[in-house]
């Protein structure tokens, strides 16, 4: 064990950090978009959205070769004007682990929108605030649990994901090995203990990861939701 | 002050109704549950817009058929909903200093919150609050905002008797202090005439 290389739970945290900041701002701005927006075609890219929770893995990540490939058209222009290579690299990891992870923050952000009080939203317009300003206080505040949930859903998402990531990054040892991937490759070549190892970390990230969201959902929500014991907030 | 002709197809009816009113005046609108009341009282909000008439408020044209309707937040009409709408995450201080524009947010609030008695109540978050205690901090947080006119939703509906009793002295008091028009909606005879300086009875959204 003491030859472990570190380099899969850095790869797999930074990976799973990009993918996390990426979702949680595409998915919470698309969410509210269409919380209370009816338009023709929502159901249709709604339905688009949320296509990589149904689909297997590998044909998300068959789907990102096919955009990002070396000769494809966007793998192409992507090489040639911004010099990003993504296939087999770690960056599409990070694409494989946003889309894969995507339906589960638009998911968590579009039921806690919707369960926002719309009369909240009007009596803040009534007092004067912009639209931005009803986001900022009312809206997002009120949707935080659940737009917290999903952000820890995405994470834990990200961080494990395998399929779509061997499609587009492959396993390259010091590259694109992530968690996931150092798992698979440890069992194929019959190293059980690198495994286990992998294996104990990976639980232990996803196990404390939801553990401090019942932490801070309790400390935070009760706070305007639950009646103090043995009085209020009410002054003498 | 505010002079409004509000029409709007409503699936079931139509709402076509006239109201005026002048500064210091409660124009209480009277009606069964499902008369079009409370749409009327969006509409001079802006939360919902008319098909057509106009609404004018002073110098100001909030809706007009042929121009793009003032939006809410740029009315200055304080608005108490039937609900009263507070923001649940929020102490009885911060609902009322949410819509103040000014510095000095802290003191106005306080002075609000005694003025109405409910000082004690400043970091008590909604839930935590009476029926009453709620519709005076709504009354509150929307007088706080200095508004033009003032449109209250079946204000007294969730109260008991006594906190009836005290609110009604509360709308006599603001009608006597502040000179701004109010709107009032309820389907309750009694309060309509407590606290009226004139009824307009409305069914189906037409008066009658």
């Amino acid at each position: 064990m003491g030859d472990i290389s570190y380099g899969p739970l850095i790869l797999s945290i930074k990976v799973a950090a990009i993918a996390t900041i990426i979702v949680f701002f595409t998915g919470t701005f698309l969410a509210r978009a269409f919380a209370r927006k009816q338009f023709p075609g929502k159901t249709i890219i709604e339905a688009f959205f949320l296509l990589p929770l149904v689909l297997p893995p590998t044909v998300v990540g068959f789907g990102l070769l096919i955009l990002f490939g070396k000769d494809q058209f966007l793998g192409k222009w992507l090489y040639d004007y911004a010099h990003l290579q993504i296939v087999f690299s770690w960056l599409g990891a990070v694409i494989a682990s946003t889309v894969v992870a995507f339906p589960l923050m638009y998911q968590s952000a579009s039921a806690a929108f919707k369960q926002v009080d719309g009369k909240l939203e009007a009596a803040a317009h009534t007092l004067g605030a912009s639209k931005w300003r009803v986001f900022r206080t009312i809206a997002l505040p009120l949707a935080w649990p659940g737009l917290l949930a999903g952000l820890v859903l995405t994470f834990a998402r990200a961080l494990g994901e395998f399929g779509a990531t061997l499609m587009i990054a492959g396993y390259i040892p010091g590259r694109t090995d992530t968690i996931p991937m150092a798992i698979y490759f440890a069992v194929e070549v019959g190293d059980m203990n690198t495994a286990t190892f992998w294996v104990i970390i990976i639980v232990a990230l996803g196990f404390s990861t939801i553990l401090w969201l019942s932490w801070w959902s309790n400390r935070n929500l009760r706070r305007f939701t639950v009646k103090r014991k043995g009085g209020t907030n009410r002054d003498a | 002050m505010l002079d409004a002709h509000l029409v709007k197809n409503l699936p079931d009816f139509k709402i076509d109704v006239n109201i005026k009113s002048a500064k210091g005046e409660v124009i209480v609108l009277f009606g069964s549950s499902g008369s079009g009341k409370t749409t009327c009282l969006d509409m001079i909000a802006g939360l919902v817009h008319p098909d057509s008439g106009h609404i004018r408020m002073g110098e100001n044209t909030y809706f007009s058929s042929n121009q793009k309707p003032f939006p809410a937040e740029k009315r200055n009409v304080g608005y108490v909903m039937q609900d009263y709408a507070l923001f649940p995450h929020m102490t009885a201080d911060r609902n009322v200093q949410y819509g103040m524009k000014s510095v000095g947010k802290s003191e106005k609030s306080l002075a609000l919150l005694d003025q109405f008695g409910i000082r004690h109540l400043r970091n008590a978050y909604p839930h935590e609050m009476s029926g009453g205690e709620k519709q005076r901090t709504a009354i509150a947080r929307a007088l706080a905002a200095e508004p033009n006119l003032l449109l209250l939703d079946e204000p007294l509906s969730a109260l008991d008797d006594k906190a009836r009793h005290d609110a009604l002295t509360v709308i006599t008091d603001i009608q006597r202090d502040l000179d701004i028009p109010i709107i009032m909606v309820t389907h309750n005879w009694t309060e309509a005439e407590k606290v009226a300086t004139s009824i307009y009875k409305i069914e189906k959204g037409r008066l009658i």
